[in-house]
């Protein structure tokens, strides 16, 4: 950063510039130290370290104390150190068809509605980029501005909408196409809708980002040698954007995977994910040990996604 | 040569935002209705807005509970945040930097029964040990916020930082400013927008968690999205509407303002940019 040897300090001696070179350089050390540690020490501490205990926590017996499992480690009275690891929740899990069966329909779900915000997150970015210079930042601002607003809230609006004597099935009656109402809430329908409709923006900014970027003089260059739009779109801007593809789909396919709030408004009982069975465990069955368990097999899950959307995030960020 | 396509495009995006917009609408209207059940229309009426500002205290305490919880969030989230953005952007290669990379991106993915989970073994462990937190609540639930939502500022400070380049820092450092000096003189300012947006970006998502608070909060410290959540799982209560459309508007017209004041900026740099060229 600082290089002093470039300051005007010619009429100094070498042996000072030395001296003043490793004073700099010292404060500028200690000044770097504070600047990394800071959020350093508060991630270790708040989020790194609590994924240890929800291990070591999985690794216990369920009991009836506070909190409800048995300690890992402990000294008995003759002073013997007890060490006790069961792997019974995780043997639990992943025979019992419940959690596998859980485990598959959220990998399903989420992966189905990735791809649905793809299809249409996709035209809608590329819409946006290609707009004019009046209507591309507000376009945009329309985008981000439901994202904005309360995800809680947006999910409630399409429980209005879809419910048997919603507005859709209302309207639906109302102009003759059916009799009888369609079912939607509490169904697997519901689900994706409520999960495209809140993850679409995750899906269309960084799209929208990375499209940006992209240098229209290839797809000119294109057409003058004759190739058609369609051809240009799949051979030059495609590849292009796959960055902007993979940061989005894993935007959207990661947090949705572990939804609990969208399947259980709009899916009721009737669509198992596993961020519901996650919680209903913990908070109604208070089954610490495999509630963590769960928590544990998900974070596997989801260990190459994320490792891979680190990668891209980390590329970005490299700056220069 | 993109007339064709572009008429398909033009096509999506207004199907998107009509997508996106309707229901928002739907929720407005509603809100307006007089009948106590939610899909049923009984005329234009205000009387749910009454309903939830006369006799609907709860709902005001988890307000207030939330927009402090928000505002205490958002501020330690930005100093942190821009701390961590400025160790990665500026620091280069440092002892652990692929480690503090990641525990700087994973939040902004990670599920949230997950960060949940994790911090309420943590924080009930910590209690075990040393007794603090003594009761979950407000405490609580802002570390959390915190440790989720510098993420978010990270990133967006992180994009201005990149794009900003450092030669107006090493100008004045090498006229002699001392480093903290030159942060809070040149890059604080020069920052200002993207810390404005990170701050009410973290703001936003603070008032916004559901799962993550339910999961740290104790008995008694109900957040406004905890809230509103118990009552729709109760059943459909119209005054639900009525706060709902309230907070669509207060959104969105901080954001239409947020937006101007950084599209204004936003212009002037690009202003900046085309002076400094014609200089050059």
């Amino acid at each position: 950063m600082t290089d002093l040897t470039n300051s005007p300090v010619s009429a100094t001696s070498q042996q000072d510039i030395g001296f003043l070179q490793s004073l700099a350089r010292r404060a500028q050390n200690n000044w770097r130290k504070i600047v990394i540690l800071i959020p350093f020490v508060w991630l270790l501490f708040f989020f790194l370290f609590p994924f240890f205990i929800v291990a070591k926590i999985s690794l216990a017996e369920l009991a009836i104390a506070s909190p409800p499992f048995t300690k890992l480690i402990e000294w008995t009275d003759t002073g013997v150190i007890n060490i006790r690891i069961v792997f019974d929740n995780f043997t639990y899990i992943l025979t019992d068809n419940l959690y596998s069966n859980t485990y598959l329909n959220s990998l399903k779900i989420s992966v189905l509605s990735t791809l649905i915000c793809l299809l249409f997150g996709y035209p809608i970015a590329y819409g946006i980029v290609r707009s004019g210079p009046v209507m591309k930042p507000l376009l945009l601002f329309l985008v981000i501005l439901p994202f904005w607003t309360s995800f809680l809230l947006r999910v409630y609006a399409w429980m209005g909408l879809l419910a048997d004597q919603g507005t859709i099935n209302n309207l639906l009656i109302s102009i003759g196409l059916i009799d009888e109402p369609i079912r939607m809430l509490y169904t697997e329908f519901a689900v994706f809708v409520g999960i495209v409709y809140t993850y679409m923006p995750f899906m269309i900014l960084p799209l929208y980002a990375n499209m940006e970027k992209l240098d229209t003089s290839l797809n000119e260059a294109a057409a003058d040698l004759g190739s058609k739009p369609t051809n240009t779109f799949f051979k030059v801007t495609l590849p292009l954007t796959i960055p902007g593809i993979i940061a989005g789909s894993l935007l959207v396919f990661i947090p949705a995977t572990g939804e609990y709030v969208i399947p259980d408004l709009l899916g009721g009982g009737n669509v198992q994910m596993i961020g519901r069975v996650l919680f209903n465990e913990f908070s109604r069955n208070t089954d610490w040990p495999v509630a963590s368990a769960v928590a544990i097999v998900l974070l596997f899950l989801l260990v190459v996604p994320i490792a891979v959307f680190q990668h891209y995030q980390g590329k970005e960020n490299e700056g220069r | 040569m993109y007339n064709k396509r572009s008429r398909f495009l033009t096509v999506m995006v207004s199907l998107g935002l009509a997508f996106f917009y309707i229901p928002l609408l739907l929720l407005v209207i509603y809100s307006f209705n007089h009948s106590k059940l939610v899909p049923v229309w009984g005329g234009w009426s205000t009387r749910w807005y009454k309903v939830l500002f006369f006799e609907s205290p709860e709902v005001w305490s988890a307000v207030a509970l939330s927009l402090k919880i928000a505002f205490v969030n958002a501020t330690f989230a930005t100093m942190l945040g821009t701390l961590a953005a400025l160790a990665m952007v500026r620091f280069g290669r440092f002892k652990g930097r692929t480690l503090f990379g990641g525990m700087l991106v994973a939040p902004l993915v990670m599920p949230e029964v997950i960060t949940g989970l994790s911090l309420l073994v943590f924080f009930i462990s910590l209690q075990e040990l040393i007794g603090w937190p003594a009761e979950r609540g407000f405490t609580t639930i802002t570390i959390a916020h915190i440790t989720f939502s510098m993420a978010f500022v990270a990133v967006t400070v992180q994009a201005r930082l990149t794009g900003m380049g450092q030669d107006l820092e090493e100008a004045a450092a090498d006229l002699g400013a001392k480093p903290f000096k030159v942060l809070t003189a040149i890059t604080i300012p020069r920052l200002t927008p993207a810390l404005v947006s990170g701050w009410l970006l973290a703001f936003t998502l603070s008032l916004d968690d559901l799962v993550i608070a339910s999961f740290v909060t104790g008995p008694g410290a109900n957040t406004l999205p905890i809230l509103i959540f118990s009552r729709i799982r109760l059943g459909l209560r119209p005054d639900i509407n009525a706060l709902a459309t309230i907070i669509i508007l207060v959104v969105a017209i901080c954001v239409t303002i947020a937006a101007l004041i950084m599209y204004r900026q936003h212009k002037r740099d690009l202003l900046d940019q085309q002076l400094a060229e014609r200089a050059d």
